[in-house]
């Protein structure tokens, strides 16, 4: 079936909103997506029809209401071939969910002196965490070195700090500046015979490509519902039962708990041990509406049209005297998802952003929350980014070369 | 916002860029949003400021509105600087950088207010941390 992107966009509420008093040409889904009218209509829905607090109550508003809770955390556990919803827990986005592996299964796990293994392209959300970590812990945080000429992981200094024996590796699926697709099972067979656990960062690639959790052999994986249709405030922590089952909650509070006395409690079964309180119940539904829109698209549909938009801009940028793009060149377009990062000359990039958001062109400028990538590997102060979904377009991306040119005439870049 | 051109010949050829060795004052500004890093270097003579520098890197906004800025400081009393604020930056750079902006265009008056307060022992006024 053709992948019928005026169909698509027609989904799209936001996509007719103006900016700048233009036709609003939105490149900034890596940062978060716009969501569907089904979206929308299930939060509102929820809210009309069936809003109650969910697991407690004995009458059928709240029965309704954690069935479709519960109905979103099986179609997430389907999404990436997760066994089932003991695998799923919900956080607030995939922030928080690398900081729960962090506070939870590493902080218990990690020793004086061992070695916590992640990348230098690594977005602040899989860095910070393990500096607190290695700093509390007394261990040596080590972090895998980019090849800058390729945009892709270096073999040899991968292996040098596979031979340390980390005891965790935390790697992106998909960087965020590079657009590098990292080869996580592989990484992962290698993390295990080391005897690491393996948390694989899938906020750049749950929504653009298919993931299978069972043949990459993650331990733990993280992402975010923002950027996949879906809406803020709503995050998936997945883990294995067995690890899941030996780690102990962070938080304490309802609903973990099987029995409370004034001495001391027992823990409720997965996933629920791990989310304690009122969960976030219109984001859960409106989740399991987002993953409905994604498999109705497609995910290898998506990923091919992403893959065409992503070589047409970079075909296109290639053409521009001054402009320069970063990450795995033309020929390997299939290692890369849908997004570009540029430079125009020695223009800052909000100064970019600031032309393409006086023609209506939303893009996203600075250091990406990747400064350790952008600052000390790539060595520039800000970078711009286009990023593409199912809605975007060739003619969109027309729009940002015009744009680009809009940008050397005012800094007079030759 | 309009990229005019005295904002754009202000950013290529910024004024009064560098460094003062012996400065009476000097203050460092960074703004982790866009990354924009300035230090702001000053000489006071009677009370008047009788040279300025600023050095670092940044957007065409905060180069050139710390180009406009120091133009116009020099030898201006430092009690009127204590007392300058966004709109009279405005006034001065030309423009209007809008909210998204406004880190990058306040980010060299931030760094001159308190390199100007440091000089004269006193404490940075809320007024000045706002900017
Ligand atoms: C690679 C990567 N990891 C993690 C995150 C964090 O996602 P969130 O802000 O939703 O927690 C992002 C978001 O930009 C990302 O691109």
């Amino acid at each position: 079936m053709p992948f019928n992107v005026e169909a698509i966009r027609a989904d799209f509420p936001i996509l007719q909103t103006k900016m700048a008093g233009k036709q609003l040409v939105y490149l900034d889904s890596a940062a978060t997506s716009q969501k569907p009218k089904v979206v929308i209509e299930a939060i509102r829905d929820y809210y009309v029809r069936y809003n109650a607090n969910i697991h407690r109550g004995i009458y059928e508003l709240s029965e309704k209401a954690t069935e479709a809770y519960i109905q979103s955390k099986e179609k997430a556990a389907r999404l990436i071939n997760a066994d089932g919803i003991e695998n799923i827990v919900y956080t607030r986005n995939a922030t928080e969910s690398l900081n729960l592996v962090a506070l939870t299964y590493a902080a218990q796990n990690v020793r004086k002196g061992d070695h916590i293994l992640i990348t230098e392209m690594e977005h602040h959300s899989n860095i910070v965490p393990w500096q607190l970590l290695a700093n509390r812990n007394n261990a040596t945080l080590d972090y895998i070195k980019v090849d800058v000429k390729t945009g892709m992981l270096d073999r040899n200094s991968l292996s040098e700090c596979m031979e340390k024996g980390p005891v965790i590796v935390s790697i992106t699926q998909a960087s965020n500046v590079l657009g590098t697709i990292n080869d996580v099972k592989v990484i992962a067979k290698d993390a295990h015979s080391h005897g690491a656990a393996v948390i694989v960062d899938g906020a750049q690639s749950i929504p653009h490509m298919k993931v299978d959790v069972k043949d990459i052999d993650c331990d733990f994986l993280a992402f975010s519902a923002h950027k996949m249709f879906g809406p803020t405030g709503l995050g998936v922590m997945y883990a294995k039962s067995d690890m899941l089952d030996k780690m102990e909650p962070l938080f304490g509070g309802g609903d973990m708990i099987m029995t409370v006395t004034l001495k001391s409690h027992t823990w409720n079964g997965l996933p629920w041990k791990f989310e304690a309180g009122t969960s976030n119940i219109e984001g859960g539904i409106a989740f399991g509406a987002a993953i409905d829109y994604l498999n109705g698209l497609g995910l290898a549909a998506i990923d091919r049209h992403e893959k065409s938009l992503t070589e047409y801009a970079l075909k296109r940028l290639g053409e521009i005297e001054g402009v320069s793009t970063f990450g795995p060149d033309l020929k390997y377009v299939d290692k890369r998802v849908g997004l570009v990062a540029f430079s125009v000359g020695g223009v800052h990039a909000h100064d970019i952003a600031q032309v393409f958001n006086d023609n209506g062109i939303a893009i996203r400028a600075g250091h990406h929350c990747a400064m350790p990538l952008v600052r000390e590997v790539l060595k520039r102060d800000s970078l711009a980014r286009m990023s593409f979904y199912a809605y975007n377009t060739k003619e969109e991306i027309d729009k940002a070369v015009d744009a680009i040119e809009k940008v050397k005439k005012v800094f007079k870049v030759c | 916002m309009d990229y005019a051109d005295e904002l754009i010949s202000n950013y290529e050829h910024p004024h009064n860029k560098g460094k003062i060795s012996g400065a009476d004052a000097k203050f460092h500004e960074f703004n982790p949003v866009c990354g924009d890093d300035l230090t702001l270097y000053l000489k006071v003579r009677g009370g008047k400021v009788e040279d300025v520098k600023f050095d670092g890197t940044g957007c065409a906004i905060s180069i050139a509105s710390a180009s406009m800025l120091t133009d116009e400081i020099k030898g201006k009393k430092l009690s009127e600087i204590e007392s300058m604020n966004f709109e009279k930056l405005k006034e001065i750079i030309g423009i209007d950088p809008g909210p998204v902006r406004l880190k990058c265009a306040t980010l060299s008056l931030k760094a001159l207010k308190k390199a100007v307060f440091l000089y004269e022992h006193k404490k940075v006024d809320s007024e000045t941390e706002k900017l």
